[in-house]
């Protein structure tokens, strides 16, 4: 059987009609995606400047201001409470804990993914398992602990406890960038004149760059984020974290500061939203890198 | 003065032995091949020259000095690895530079260095790009001119053709000799590619379970194997072995020929052929048959196209070879023996 020329015209024109098909459902559910993202951000920022009257009467459209915008919640926010030291609280704790991680998961994973260590493989399943157990278990003998240390109501106690979480994690993480990175380039530049640390600072660790942002991104996410063990460790409103600092004090008892608890959280997302918009690539990279052994 | 000289060099990981007792000096200016087949310890041999193994006995001398112990930075050597080793994160030049800022030469007189170490391999224009956007006949080069910027004392070679698809190896393997005859500087060179050796290696050291089973031209490894595993691991195909009940003997494929073809020179041994099959491969034909006298033992020849004697298969020929191209090896440990009568 031979094909006429109409024939194959009409199959190019489905296959034609197929791709336009195609073509348009991604388009379609991109934009639905985009939209769902952006949704809760464009709520927030439409009612953190509302006045509560626009806010609490039902009858009014909640997406759009049906009174004057007012800035009285963001100077609630930023004077008659510890925002700005919550954020710097944050931002301190983020940059101990990345420093802390790093300077002990990368040699952790060098070693585990390079000397022949019999046991390398399965130390590091040991050192994942250690993820596994729950914060919420840990939370009330970690905070005796940091009582008979003595610092509780200090940044310091997290600045202890969170690599207890971040380190398994990111050794796990840069044991796949490791394994990634072929022995043959650190011999090489032994051969070429290092010693070994020197190949690696040299060699390795440039190429280990997107490991080392993948592991300050997590260490950053959970200061933000982390709930139980900023709770549990410090009252003080001095010392307290994003996480911590923005729930308790913009509820007062029953009294749920809307606004200024909307501001709090968008001031805060749109930078992490955008730093991590930078790296995302490289983030899943990360990820998936420790997932499949490189 | 031996460049390179190893002895009784030892490496063992674990239970297994990699490198079991070798002895080997390398000359001023020579392209030594260490050659044998994958695991056989050319390569930790390679690796503990370069110092990236320490040896667990024996004595490694560069230029008569003992370097075993010292760290590769101490060794004054250049190697190049299979896979070339380009460092990703640099451009060419900062790759070629690489050595020399380890040195700390400064900047003016590296620079300099790196446009002489590329302009001896053809690569000035590339100096700016980064290695994966190279060709793999231009990554090679940038290795080769990495290795010899600091004017190294010896250079070490890891299967570095192997990479290469089969059409650019030749021109890498003509570039490489090339450039190697120009500097004169010595070359140790592992392969497991018996053409490559062959054609390469002033001399060449077949390896086998850690050991050095001959060391020699290409003509002497070839033509006179110390033992069975040299006769049959180089030549394709391999030397044909046949048993007698006190010794073991063999001949080359090609100096196997049907009876009137062969000039005689000197006296020929007769044997029965029984050919089963052929191929033709266009320069050569291979037949592939049995010998009658040696319980019926399975051989090879190889008769070059110039041959065109018509040779039907399941029929028995009358072959012979010279008897100088018969060599001969101890039943028990296969080493070479001295010539022997023939028994029938």
């Amino acid at each position: 059987m031979t094909w006429g020329d109409t024939d194959i015209q009409t199959l190019q024109r489905q296959a034609d009609r197929r791709r336009q098909w195609g073509r348009f459902g991604l388009y379609a559910g991109a934009i639905l995606f985009a939209f769902l993202a952006a949704f809760p951000f464009s709520w927030a920022l439409i009612s953190m400047f509302k006045q509560s009257n626009d806010l609490y009467v039902k009858e009014n459209n909640p997406f759009w201001f049906n009174e004057a915008p007012t800035l009285e919640h963001m100077r609630l926010l930023f004077l008659d409470t510890n925002y700005l030291t919550f954020i710097t609280n944050t931002i301190f704790v983020g940059l101990v804990v990345t420093a802390i991680t790093l300077l002990i998961a990368l040699p952790a994973a060098y070693a585990l993914a390079r000397l022949r260590l019999r046991w390398g493989e399965r130390l590091g399943i040991a050192i994942f398992l250690v993820y596994l157990i729950p914060p919420t278990l840990l939370f009330i003998p970690m905070t005796r602990v940091i009582t008979s240390l003595g610092l509780q109501e200090s940044l310091w106690s997290l600045i202890l406890v969170y690599p207890t979480i971040t380190i398994p994690i990111s050794a796990w993480l840069l044991m796949g960038f490791f394994k990634g990175i072929p022995m043959d380039l650190e011999e090489q530049a032994m051969v070429d004149g290092h010693s070994r640390i020197g190949a690696i600072a040299r060699v390795v660790l440039p190429l280990m760059f997107p490991g080392i942002i993948a592991v300050t991104v997590f260490a950053f996410t959970l200061a933000s984020h982390e709930f139980i063990y900023a709770l549990a460790f410090n009252k003080s409103s001095a010392v307290k974290t994003i996480a911590t600092g923005v729930p308790t004090e913009l509820i007062r008892g029953d009294v749920f500061f809307w606004q200024s608890l909307q501001g709090a959280v968008i001031l805060i997302a749109i930078p992490i939203a955008l730093i991590f918009n930078a790296f995302l690539d490289r983030f899943i990279k990360g990820f998936t890198m420790g997932a499949v052994k490189g | 003065m031996a460049v390179v000289e190893v002895r009784g060099l030892r490496k063992e990981f674990g239970d297994v032995t990699a490198v079991d007792g070798v002895d080997l000096q390398s000359e001023e200016g020579e392209f030594l091949v260490l050659l044998g087949p994958s695991g056989c310890g050319k390569t930790t041999l390679l690796r503990m020259i370069a110092g990236l193994e320490q040896p667990t006995e024996g004595e490694i001398m560069l230029g008569g000095e003992d370097v075993s112990g010292l760290p590769p930075r101490a060794r004054r050597i250049a190697m190049v690895f299979q896979s070339y080793a380009l460092y990703p994160h640099m451009t060419v030049a900062n790759n070629i530079a690489f050595p020399l800022k380890a040195q700390g030469m400064d900047p003016e007189e590296r620079t300099k260095k790196v446009e002489w170490a590329a302009g001896l391999f053809g690569i000035e224009r590339l100096l700016q790009r980064r290695p994966r956007q190279l060709s793999g006949g231009e990554r090679q080069r940038v290795a080769l001119a990495r290795a010899l910027v600091r004017e190294p004392t010896v250079f070490l070679l890891d299967e570095p053709l192997s990479n290469l698809d089969a059409k650019l190896r030749a021109a890498a393997r003509d570039d490489l000799m090339e450039f190697q005859r120009r500097i004169g500087i010595t070359t140790i060179y592992v392969t497991h590619d018996q053409v490559e050796a062959m054609g390469m290696g002033d001399r060449i050291a077949v390896m086998n379970h850690g050991k050095v089973r001959q060391l020699g031209t290409p003509e002497e490894v070839y033509h006179h194997p110390a033992d069975v595993f040299v006769a049959q691991f180089l030549g394709s195909p391999p030397m044909n072995l046949l048993e007698t009940p006190t010794y073991v003997f063999g001949f080359r494929p090609e100096q196997f020929l049907p009876e009137g073809i062969a000039e005689s020179e000197g006296t020929r041994v007769p044997f029965t052929f029984h050919v089963n099959r052929i191929e033709y491969l266009g320069s050569e034909r291979y037949l592939y048959g049995y010998i009658r006298e040696y319980d019926e033992t399975r051989v090879i020849a190889m008769l070059p196209a110039t041959v065109t004697l018509p040779i039907a298969i399941d029929q028995d020929h009358k072959f012979s070879v010279a008897k100088d191209q018969l060599r001969f090896f101890d039943f028990d440990d296969g080493h070479k023996i001295a010539q022997q009568t023939l028994m029938r």
